[in-house]
């Protein structure tokens, strides 16, 4: 195919294919002129960089990055004293994670811009990111899991962002010094149900629910008629401890899992819950006081499935199911076996009769496992190799990605015939339509996440980008329009239209409500104070300099913590911070904000320090000095701007 | 008329020489059809350009005779958050200008205009664009409330010895 193309594309201006290749109007339809708006935002996930990335659609513009699980040091992210905090987790201050899935707050089922969720896959954690500011406002760690891989999924109304764990693994309060091959006995999965405050969007375990020891790989709620049940795609249920690859692929059918939480609700107001003692992070960021606290919370309330009826029922569903998308109407759930090549679709309504007749073909670890016919609408047959994810275009159409056979296929929910198949270069993963997990899908354009990229950019050594590929969906076939690379590795994404985001963006913090406590509002109220071996330098930067821009009187075994506050109220002038010899980043200070960069100088001498972010044409001017002198020197504490200062020895005298 | 857009395209180039960030530059590509703007404005029977008021949404100002001497405190706490970086309540130039006597120098709506609708009246004031030539920094605009800025005039009254 990709021969095809490049010989296409190299011998005639107007391919003769449309089907096969790019036509001619894919450069307009991603073209947006410069000075102009994209229509959709894409909050793509960053992969194994850990961060939210932030595309315009149709343009593939990279807008920004967002760090979330990992440090930046361009923003000081992870650096800085206030922000330090975000990453603590029960292991301590971890750097890096994984993360996989965004997922954008809905009202109604409908995408509102308020917030976009991202999880952490390796340490388990979910984030709440701003769409005011872009920027990762809250992060809480899971109990119990290992690998939260099926998360941040939400319900309609953003009442429960849920995670669930790949890897099940003892639960915590329990000894996890057992032998690995005891998976079956000794081994758990969990599924974590997070209550997100609908004013300020904060984040609180509101249960746990402890499900057999399985792989739980993605899931997504039920909407509209089905609000009120979640569905969760399961594999190995072989609960195999080694060689997966094959050993969880010996049956022909895993499971998909349909949990009711609203059941789940009563029991736990009914007191049904047993309290585990636990141990997880819980870290907010605040934009009054510019700074981030961690809380380390200690008990977690947990439902027993096994014990507790009508809580989680499993659906068979071929071959590893992976993917585990419900229709915009709520009726129709899709699970997508890895290995499979056809693609099973249950019914709502079936399931519930078949639940409710206890037609059931046995249990699973004491949990019911409904007959596949029984909750099967149908099956869409031959429609690739390695179905992996399905949007939704709320027209009665689905898309689903074939990892296997590099393409997306368009088929009908109600007839389940292939409608239409385009190519991806290659290996797609996800696939987004914006709101297309929704029950308004927007859906104009459909973006394909592929793994791999060999040919298709200039060759850039043995590591490649990965890369996003974008298809004008508006008509009957799909059409790409544009191909991008993308940082890490894109995961899921989700896209919304700009109305929805782009008016409530923040443009500066107001100087007067910052209430960080080394906030310095003006420069009358800078000053530099000695604690023990701890200098606070409470400076401010305003376009084009620094005060106090010279400081004596440090000395080694000293720790110099630098509080700028940047006074600047207008869009768009950050100011940077750095000091030469500092074991640490970058601070980046937005308008109104203060940030506190720790160092320890560790050699006597003058040290520089300067802005790095370009400010004004007086930019290259905004620096200072630091004078570090040895350890039980007496040279005094001194600080100025603006003026030469006599020399501190003889000011001393 | 004339005057002022030969102004324009030489402020549009100071300031893409001067402009710090990417909004600044886009307000410059906004005013390359400035001219238009005016132009259209005489036509509406609006009053051109008036350099003693300058542009913003001050026309009048009502100034006592003697100093609100707690206006004038409210004044001088906005000022030390977000002017004294970069102004001298004496005559010497520090980033800014000196502030002894502006008051003497311009008059109340110009002054109130210039500092709520700084971006703006850089762009189109000639006094304005004279005082650029000599700092090189543009003013920022400090997001000052219309009440913040009429506290400021109170102060900057106090500070040119109005009682």
């Amino acid at each position: 195919m990709a021969v095809l193309i490049a010989v296409s594309t190299l011998f005639s201006c107007k391919p003769k294919n449309a089907g096969n290749a790019i036509s001619g109007d894919a450069a307009a339809k991603a073209y947006v002129a410069p000075g102009k708006y994209d229509q959709f935002y894409n909050f793509v996930s960053g992969g194994f960089s850990g961060q939210v990335s932030v595309y315009g659609l149709p343009s593939g513009r990279l807008l920004r990055v967002i760090p979330v699980f990992s440090v930046d040091p361009e923003k000081g992210y992870g650096y800085s004293e206030e922000t330090k905090p975000m990453l603590n987790t029960s292991h301590g201050i971890i750097p890096w994670d994984d993360s996989h899935h965004t997922e954008l707050s809905q009202t109604n089922g409908e995408t509102d811009g308020r917030w976009c969720f991202i999880n952490g896959n390796n340490t388990p954690r979910v984030a709440r990111i701003d769409l005011t500011t872009f920027r990762t406002q809250e992060i809480i760690e899971l109990p119990n899991s290992g690998g939260n891989h099926s998360s941040p999924f939400i319900t309609e109304n953003t009442e429960y962002v849920v995670a669930g764990t790949r890897f099940s693994v003892p639960m915590d309060d329990s000894n996890g010094d057992v032998p690995i091959n005891t998976y079956k006995k000794n081994f758990k999965g969990t599924l974590s149900f997070i209550s997100v405050d609908k004013t300020d969007g904060k984040m609180d375990i509101a249960f746990q629910i402890q499900c057999p020891g399985v792989n739980f790989d993605l899931s997504h709620a039920g909407k509209g008629k089905s609000h009120g049940w979640f569905f969760f795609s399961c594999y190995n249920t072989e609960q195999a401890n080694t060689l997966l690859e094959v050993n969880a692929s010996q049956r022909d059918k895993d499971f998909i899992m349909a949990v009711n939480w609203k059941k789940a609700e009563e029991y736990l107001k009914a007191g049904k819950g047993r309290k585990q003692s636990v141990k997880y992070a819980h870290n907010t960021y605040s934009d009054i006081t510019h700074s981030a606290t961690s809380e380390i919370k200690t008990e977690v309330i947990v439902l027993d499935s096994k014990e507790l009826q009508d809580i989680c029922y499993f659906i068979p569903c071929p071959k590893s199911p992976h993917g585990c998308d419900v229709d915009p109407t709520g009726e129709y759930i899709v699970g997508s076996g890895k290995l499979a090549a056809l693609i099973p679709v249950f019914s709502f309504d079936k399931l519930q009769a078949a639940i409710a007749a206890k037609d059931f073909a046995g249990d699973f670890e004491g949990i019911p496992v409904v007959k596949y016919e029984s909750a099967l609408y149908g099956e869409v047959k031959k429609p690739g190799l390695g179905p992996l994810h399905t949007e939704f275009d709320g027209k009665g159409n689905a898309y689903t990605s074939f990892f296997v056979s590099s393409e997306v296929v368009k088929w009908n929910i109600k007839d389940l015939k292939v409608l239409d198949r385009a190519s991806t270069f290659y290996s797609v993963g996800h696939l987004c339509i914006p709101g297309g997990d929704s029950k308004k899908p927007d859906a104009k354009y459909l973006i394909a996440y592929n793994k791999i990229t060999k040919d298709r950019f200039l060759p850039t050594g043995p590591e490649l980008a990965q890369s996003a590929q974008i298809y004008d969906i508006s008509g009957d076939k799909m059409q790409m329009i544009l191909d991008f690379p993308t940082i890490g590795e894109p995961h899921y994404a989700q896209g919304i239209a700009a109305e929805k985001v782009k008016n409530n963006s923040v443009k500066i913090f107001k100087i007067e409500d910052n209430k960080n406590p080394y906030v310095s509002k003006g420069e009358g109220t800078t000053k530099v104070e000695r604690e023990g071996n701890k200098v606070h330098v409470y400076a401010t930067a305003i376009r084009s300099h620094f005060a106090p821009d010279n400081i004596e009187g440090v000395r080694i075994g000293d720790e110099v913590y630098f509080h700028v506050t940047n006074l600047e109220q207008d869009w768009d002038v950050p100011h940077g911070f750095a000091v030469k010899g500092a074991a640490n980043a970058e601070l980046l200070i937005m308008p109104g904000e203060t940030q506190t960069l720790k160092w320890i100088p560790t050699k006597v001498g003058i040290y520089p320090m300067y802005c790095t972010d370009f400010c004004s044409a007086l930019h290259q001017e905004m620096q200072g000095y630091i004078r570090v002198s040895p350890a039980g020197s007496n040279v005094p504490l001194t600080f100025s701007v603006g003026k030469n200062q006599p020399a501190a020895e003889e000011a001393a005298k | 008329m004339k005057k002022i857009i030969s102004l324009c395209t030489v402020f549009a180039m100071i300031a893409i020489l001067s402009a710090c960030g990417g909004s600044d530059q886009n307000k410059q590509n906004e005013n390359a059809s400035d001219a238009t703007v005016a132009e259209t404005a005489t036509a509406n029977g609006n009053p051109s350009y008036d350099p003693n008021r300058g542009e913003g949404k001050f026309t009048t100002v009502e100034v006592g005779e003697k100093l609100d001497v707690a206006l004038a405190a409210d004044g001088k706490k906005a000022f030390d958050i977000k002017c004294s970086s970069c102004h001298k309540l004496t005559e010497e130039k520090l980033v800014g200008p000196g502030w002894k006597d502006v008051t003497k120098r311009r008059q109340a709506p110009w002054i109130m205009n210039f500092i709520t609708n700084t971006d703006e009246m850089l762009n189109k004031d000639p006094a304005a664009q004279a005082q650029l030539e000599i700092c090189l920094v543009r003013m920022p605009n400090q997001s000052l409330s219309d009440a913040d800025a009429r506290a400021l005039l109170e102060f900057m009254r106090e500070n040119d010895g109005v009682k």
